[in-house]
């Protein structure tokens, strides 16, 4: 710290939150790794996000504060900024994942409706009437066998 | 007792590049799309953190500067990928 001594009211306070910061980042990142779903994997990094950057931030005026011998809180700016961003940034991709899942259940499963449902039932019709069509037709040659 | 927040200050940036690395593996893994948008956005995220505590150690103000832009273009470039995602083109006509 350049060898001034910080004063003993941002020592503490500073400790606590950095390491409760570098904690709360590193379970975030964790959970985003290791949860098997990506509505899952939305929830951990906002740990991260919201109550690591706040308590990085905190400690940043704390520190600088104490520096300066003034009362410095241009980190506000971040926090404002973060606040802001945060909640847009996870409704879109949340959106985005929503969509995609959607079309993708709708691509996977066949298409309902009046005309495809007339169809299907023609086209089991049909092979019903080839199925028996065969059998009577395998049927003689089945029995020399 | 500087010594102490010097280590905390080490151990809050070793966390930071943990989870920058954690961040960078599920962007590598990601199974979709979205999910390597998220694992970008913890990355520039933690990146903006890990500035900010060379900035607390250095004691400058330098780095101050550097977070803000970090976080700045993450945001866009998040909100630039899940509207790619959700539209198939990020400025529509």
């Amino acid at each position: 710290m350049n060898g001034t001594e910080l004063p003993l009211w941002v020592t503490i306070p500073g400790t606590l939150l950095l390491v409760a910061a570098g904690l709360l980042t590193l379970i975030g990142a964790m959970g985003l790794v290791r949860l098997p779903d990506f509505f899952a994997r939305m929830h951990p990094p906002t740990m991260g996000t919201t109550l690591g950057t706040g308590c990085v931030l905190i400690a940043s005026m704390l520190v600088s504060s104490a520096l300066e011998q003034r009362p410095v809180v241009h980190e506000l700016l971040i926090t404002l900024f973060i606040v802001m961003t945060a909640p847009v940034t996870a409704m879109l991709l949340m959106r985005a994942a929503v969509f995609r899942a959607q079309r993708k259940s709708v691509e996977a499963e066949p298409p309902t409706g009046a005309a495809s449902v007339a169809r299907r039932a023609q086209d089991e019709s049909r092979t019903h009437d080839e199925n028996r069509r065969l059998a009577e037709r395998s049927a003689p040659t089945d029995e020399p066998s | 007792m500087n010594t102490v927040f010097d280590y905390a200050a080490w151990f809050a940036s070793l966390c930071f590049v943990l989870a920058m690395l954690l961040a960078l593996l599920r962007m590598f893994l990601g199974p979709a799309a979205q999910d390597r948008v998220l694992a970008l956005d913890t990355f520039y995220l933690n990146g903006m953190l890990t500035l900010l505590m060379l900035g607390i150690r250095s004691s400058s103000t330098v780095y101050f500067d550097m977070a803000l832009l970090i976080a700045l273009f993450g945001f866009a470039s998040t909100i630039a990928f899940a509207k790619f995602l959700l539209r198939g083109e990020v400025i529509e006509p």
